[in-house]
């Protein structure tokens, strides 16, 4: 059980540092869908989003001007936002030991 | 990847969002079954996973860049109708608090990456598993050119959409070809993640991957009979 309590712990702060440290050498390139859009000129058909002023829009803390600040921390805010919508849904959902089943 | 609003008309968007409802439920079915103590929290831990590496955007062109979709990696680990779940949640986060992906494009988005990125790279993985001896590096190799592969097919259900319901009148062969020809270099840095993290978790705990489990479970079920 530490077994697999270890691999989770430590595979969750591989995420964190990942969201909240390495995002900040992200490639700010357009990706491969708005690079199409725009070389074949459809980019201009794209509606702003409806929660573009979102306090965590664009994957940046808004009223934070540290662009490493700001964006670590919207993606550890993403993380545990996830790994909770998520970890919660599947630990619901999972197959509950066979002696709680009542059939 | 993530559609914004607007390049789909709503009428599109509307069928895709009811296709994904549906998806969703029958994931919920498919997720119940395959999910235990041991592998519930491993689905968890792989949504975040996903959720932290889509931050990572790579440079594969002049001026373009791209990310891990993550349905074949989900897929391997945690089975195909948990991954499309991870994949949803992922997608709603995005949508929802991050702005990425428009609220009317959220079912053409989950089902281009929650259901094609996923099980088009689960078929690709299940069929090159079968090509290579039955040993724990040909999991992570068949991961990964699963990986490879499921980008372009995603990029497929977007030009799907626009042949549908486009709200620009450019032509879908011309949409087709330089969302391929993207999304193929995109699947070259989705194959090496996809193969980084299948490898160091196969390493790690083999036990809890669904994709090399299969090998083994089904001996242990021809065991118990």
């Amino acid at each position: 059980m530490s077994k697999s309590r270890n691999f989770l712990l430590a595979g969750f702060i591989v995420t964190l540092v990942l969201a909240g440290f390495g995002s900040y050498y992200a490639s700010s390139y357009p990706d491969g869908l708005e690079k199409v859009a725009s070389d074949i000129g459809f980019i201009e058909t794209a509606q702003d989003h409806t929660n573009a002023d979102g306090v965590l829009a664009d994957y940046s803390f808004k009223g934070i001007d540290n662009a490493r600040f700001s964006g670590g921390l919207a993606g550890v805010i993403g993380v545990f936002a996830t790994g909770i919508a998520a970890g919660g849904l599947f630990m619901l959902i999972r197959r509950k030991p066979s002696g709680a089943q009542h059939k | 990847m993530h559609i914004p609003d607007g390049f789909i008309d709503l009428p599109t968007s509307g069928i895709f969002a009811a296709a994904s409802a549906a998806g969703i439920a029958l994931s919920l079915k498919g997720a119940k079954k395959s999910l235990d103590e041991k592998s519930a929290p491993l689905a968890g831990l792989t949504a975040t996973f996903i959720f932290a590496v889509q931050m990572l955007n790579f440079p594969v062109a002049a001026g373009t860049s791209g990310h891990l979709l993550g349905g074949a990696l989900a897929a391997v680990l945690v089975g195909p109708y948990a991954a499309t779940l991870a994949l949803s949640v992922v997608l709603l986060m995005q949508s929802f608090l991050f702005a990425d992906g428009g609220l009317s494009a959220l079912g053409l988005n989950i089902f281009n990456m929650a259901f094609i990125g996923v099980w088009v790279g689960y078929g690709f993985f299940l069929l090159i598993r079968k090509l290579l001896p039955k040993t724990k590096s040909s999991i992570t190799i068949a991961a990964s050119i699963a990986g490879l592969l499921s980008v372009p097919a995603a990029a497929t259900g977007f030009v799907l959409q626009y042949a549908i319901g486009g709200t620009a009148t450019f032509s879908v062969q011309t949409v087709l070809a330089a969302m391929v020809g993207t999304h193929v270099l995109i699947g070259i840095g989705e194959a090496i993640i996809t193969g980084l993290a299948v490898g160091a978790v196969m390493a790690s705990r083999s036990d809890l991957v669904y994709g090399w489990r299969g090998n083994s479970s089904l001996l242990e079920i021809r065991k118990s009979i």
